[in-house]
């Protein structure tokens, strides 16, 4: 066969970012939990502007332990950002170091959240404005959980092994992650605290 | 580009340019790499390898293969409909168990049929036509298939335990909400979304990375072939749909099951709002079944008429602006809940301008049959008849796009000719029309045409007796999902004619089934190519090996094997003992970096056994969230877990410190 090649032997093994199929599949997971958090949002509204009251008959959630946890999640993208970087450029301690830090960000912010639950003033099976907005955090909750238990394994690994380069990969995407986690937090928090001070 | 620097990058292919053979295309390093490369690529073998597979093509064959079993179930559950309203008051089933077989019917054909068999032809055909080794995310698509097969088994289950659904497949409260429907049958059509959502989403998104990542160097975004554009579209308008549902969902099953009260008026709830969150998804999904099927329009019409399909950009900005407007129309299912005017007309006009899209596509077909040369097998005669099916059905959907004749019709007989013309025409002709296309490449066989003929005849004339007559019938008054009528209504004989009409489309069914298991044992044997089509899934044996491809392509243009492909370079260097995947640039496809896949492993299937345990579990309390998660987590572990490769932790970072591992191209 006389036939020009394309030679691929001496491309690399793997990369970071979205040139990484691990990005995309990150990426999917994000935009459909994103969607999700928004159709709670918009059934939130929806049920709001049904309501001649809103919160109906009950003080709007406390803010303190709402915003205790928004500072809280805004400090942990410091030790987020520093583990995506030491990932990405293969810093097996650095690693190791920031994501611990990052993780006892988490604790606390799970710790906190219990006192979030109960400074809502309402329970969710009391009306509509109770079941959404515990639907809204309980749902933004399951994310924080899942991305805790998954990080926890990925330390783990990175701990006793057996890991390999593309686990560096798998690092910094938990940690896109965890921005994503980070950043629709914002709205939700907006739309708990804030949206039923301003009818 | 600066972050190419540095890396001796191959990007520029020049076929013209003399070169030296390559002594790696020596056919007998060739036939050496091809059988290196099966054993490496071998889904394993016996019972507990059964559970274990992830190539693409057997997960596909899988996929499709019970697609169509559940098609073949809500096909029977169809016939004891007919049977029951063939003449008036008739007694063959109950009110109570027409009112689950109706549900259950709708159901299966657009959650365990409709959907999944189209992303099932993804994921069995997108790697192929694109070139690639294997699809993106192996073993998601492996659990997707396993939780697709559970949804399925869990449905019929609990239908053959009298706790089928029966609220109709979109399943309103308050009728379906705690109040009015107790028992368990609306929980388990709830959960039943839950299941198949979770199948849809991730097969989705292994759609979209695996086209936008895994291309054959050359097929950059405008060569990819229609078929492959419209799985693209679909995947996205899954991804963005699908979460509505699952919204919608999970607030109906909460107010069911732990009293909360999104849909409860006295509660300050309003079940409006899960009409309005599931149509949001529901009539996205009506596109996520139809462009698929446009798709394989453009591939067998390009194929049977020897040319290029015409208008190329034109049918991609359709199948593109199709779902952007596709999310745009869902209210046009809610105009008879006294919405306000303004937004009827503003959905009446969005619902009639969807019909542009389609138009476009339609005159494009056209022009692609007046210039080309035609034959005319089976697979072209399904492409034909859809011309005509589906034109009526679209006809009907501008009808109904009109408030007041919606209104005068609303949920009669018409609406249901409407919506089986535009699905079965839409896309149960083209696809199994795509069946009969592709069987050659899936099975290594060829249907036959003289029973293939014989099938569509039949099918074609049944159809059109079933569902031309439902028109009238809903103009005469009669609503759906009545369970009988009375005699003196005088719809008895249309009812007749449908039901003999049915009979006619069930025989034409058979026989096609019939084609289909002769032909797996007796068929001729197909070639790589036998229609002489121009894509890439021609361009391997006829059913294609477990790597797909030796040697790997490379593309210069649209219809690869139409442009001289025995002068495009092909892709050396990927390694055979190990599972090399090829990753390219998403808009260029540009060779980037080399990818080595995941073995083959149990833990999808464990992992979609520990999900659907839990799933069901939390019909029955809310604590089963809590206890269920516990096995999935372990489960997930076991799938994370790497095993065979990798090095101790202090070792890899001994390697990076001395430099042996690759340096990497840091990203900006």
């Amino acid at each position: 066969m006389n036939r020009a090649v394309l030679d691929v032997s001496e491309l690399p093994d793997f990369a970071f970012h979205h040139r990484n199929i691990v990005w995309w599949g990150t990426m999917g997971m994000i935009v459909i939990e994103g969607t999700m958090f928004a159709m709670l949002i918009v059934a939130y509204l929806y049920l709001k502007g049904r309501s001649p009251h809103w919160p109906p008959g009950h003080f709007p959630p406390m803010l303190l332990w709402g915003t205790v946890n928004t500072l809280i999640l805004l400090a942990s993208t410091v030790p987020n950002h520093l583990t995506k970087r030491a990932a990405e450029h293969l810093d097996l301690r650095k690693v190791r170091l920031w994501m611990t830090i990052a993780l006892g960000f988490g604790v606390a912010f799970n710790i906190v959240r219990i006192f979030e639950f109960k400074s809502l003033n309402v329970w969710f099976d009391e009306n509509a404005y109770g079941s959404v907005v515990w639907t809204l955090l309980g749902f933004h909750t399951a994310h924080i959980i899942t991305d805790f238990v998954d990080s926890c394994v990925l330390l783990a690994l990175l701990f006793i092994g057996p890991i390999e380069e593309s686990h560096f990969v798998d690092v910094a995407e938990n940690s896109m992650y965890w921005y994503f986690v980070v950043l629709s937090w914002i709205p939700i928090y907006a739309v708990i605290y804030i949206a039923p001070r301003v009818s | 580009m600066s972050r190419d620097a540095g890396l001796d990058r191959p990007r520029e292919v020049d076929p013209a340019s003399p070169r030296e053979p390559d002594p790696r295309l020596d056919p007998l390093i060739l036939e050496r790499e091809s059988r290196l490369l099966a054993t490496t690529w071998a889904d394993p073998k016996g019972f507990f390898g059964w559970f274990s597979h992830v190539d693409h093509k057997s997960i596909g064959r899988r996929f499709i293969a019970t697609a169509f079993v559940y098609f073949t179930f809500g096909g029977i559950l169809a016939a004891i409909m007919r049977l029951q309203l063939s003449r008036p008051e008739n007694h063959i089933v109950t009110a109570d168990l027409y009112n689950q077989i109706f549900t259950m019917h709708g159901t299966t054909m657009m959650f365990l049929f409709a959907v999944p068999v189209m992303l099932a032809l993804g994921v069995y055909f997108v790697p192929l036509m694109i070139g690639a080794r294997a699809i993106a995310f192996p073993r998601l698509v492996a659990f997707g298939y396993w939780m697709f097969l559970f949804a399925g088994i869990f449905l019929y289950a609990f239908f053959l335990l009298n706790v089928g659904p029966d609220n109709g497949w979109f399943s309103y409260p308050p009728l379906a909400g705690p109040e009015y429907g107790a028992g368990k049958r609306a929980d388990i059509w709830a959960q039943l979304i839950t299941f198949t959502e979770t199948s849809g989403l991730v097969v989705a998104v292994a759609l979209i990375t695996t086209v936008f990542k895994l291309r054959a160097p050359g097929m950059a975004l405008n060569r990819i072939p229609i078929f492959v554009w419209a799985m693209l579209v679909v995947s996205f308008m899954t991804v963005f749909s699908m979460p509505a549902v699952v919204i919608a969902s999970t607030g109906l099953i909460l107010d069911r099951l732990v009293g909360t009260h999104f849909y409860n008026y006295a509660e300050g709830g309003d079940s409006l709002l899960f009409q309005h969150m599931f149509w949001f998804f529901g009539h996205p999904e009506v596109y996520i079944i139809f462009l698929p099927a446009q798709g394989m329009m453009s591939t067998m019409l390009a194929t049977f008429s020897r040319r290029p399909v015409f208008g190329y950009l034109a049918i991609v900005l359709s199948i593109v602006s199709t779902a952007f407007i596709g999310f745009g129309v869902w209210v046009h299912h809610m105009f008879a809940t006294g919405l306000p005017q303004l937004g009827q007309s503003f959905f009446t006009a969005s619902s009639i301008m969807i019909v542009v899209p389609t138009g476009v596509q339609f005159f494009c077909w056209i022009a692609t049959l007046w210039t080309g040369r035609l034959r005319f097998p089976v697979p072209m005669l399904y492409a034909l008849s859809f011309f005509v099916v589906f034109l009526v059905g679209g006809l009907t959907g501008v009808m109904l796009a009109a408030v007041p004749l919606d209104l005068q019709v609303h949920d009669t007989f018409f609406v249901v000719a409407h919506f089986h013309y535009v699905l079965i025409g839409g896309s149960v002709f083209p696809l199994l029309g795509a069946i009969h296309y592709w069987f050659p490449k899936l099975t290594g066989r060829m249907l036959s045409e003289r029973i293939g003929v014989a099938a569509l005849a039949l099918f074609f004339v049944g159809f059109n007796l079933t569902f031309f007559p439902q028109h009238i019938l809903g103009l005469m008054g009669m609503p759906r999902r009545i369970y009988t009528y009375q005699p003196e209504t005088g719809w008895g004989g249309l009812n007749l004619l449908v039901s003999i009409g049915a009979g006619v489309m069930t025989i034409g069914l058979l026989i096609y089934l019939y084609n289909i298991i002769v032909s797996l044992r007796r068929g001729a044997a197909a070639a790589d190519n036998p229609w002489d089509a121009s894509t890439l899934e021609w361009a391997t044996s006829s059913p294609p090996p477990a790597y797909n491809f030796l040697p790997a392509l490379t593309v210069s243009g649209r219809d690869p094997l139409w442009e001289h492909p025995e002068s495009q370079p092909v892709v050396v260097g990927l390694h055979a003992e190990q599972r090399d995947v090829l990753v390219t640039h998403v808009m260029d496809a540009e060779p980037d970096h080399r990818k080595v896949f995941p073995e083959p492993s149990i833990w999808p299937f464990i992992t979609a056994v520990t999900v659907s345990v839990m799933y069901i579990a939390t019909l029955f309390t809310p604590w089963g969230l809590i206890w269920g998660s516990i096995p999935i987590t372990i489960a997930l572990i076991g799938w994370a877990w790497p095993r065979g490769r990798g090095k101790k932790p202090s070792e890899l970072d001994a390697d990076i410190r001395a430099g042996r591992v690759r340096p990497l191209e840091q990203v900006q």
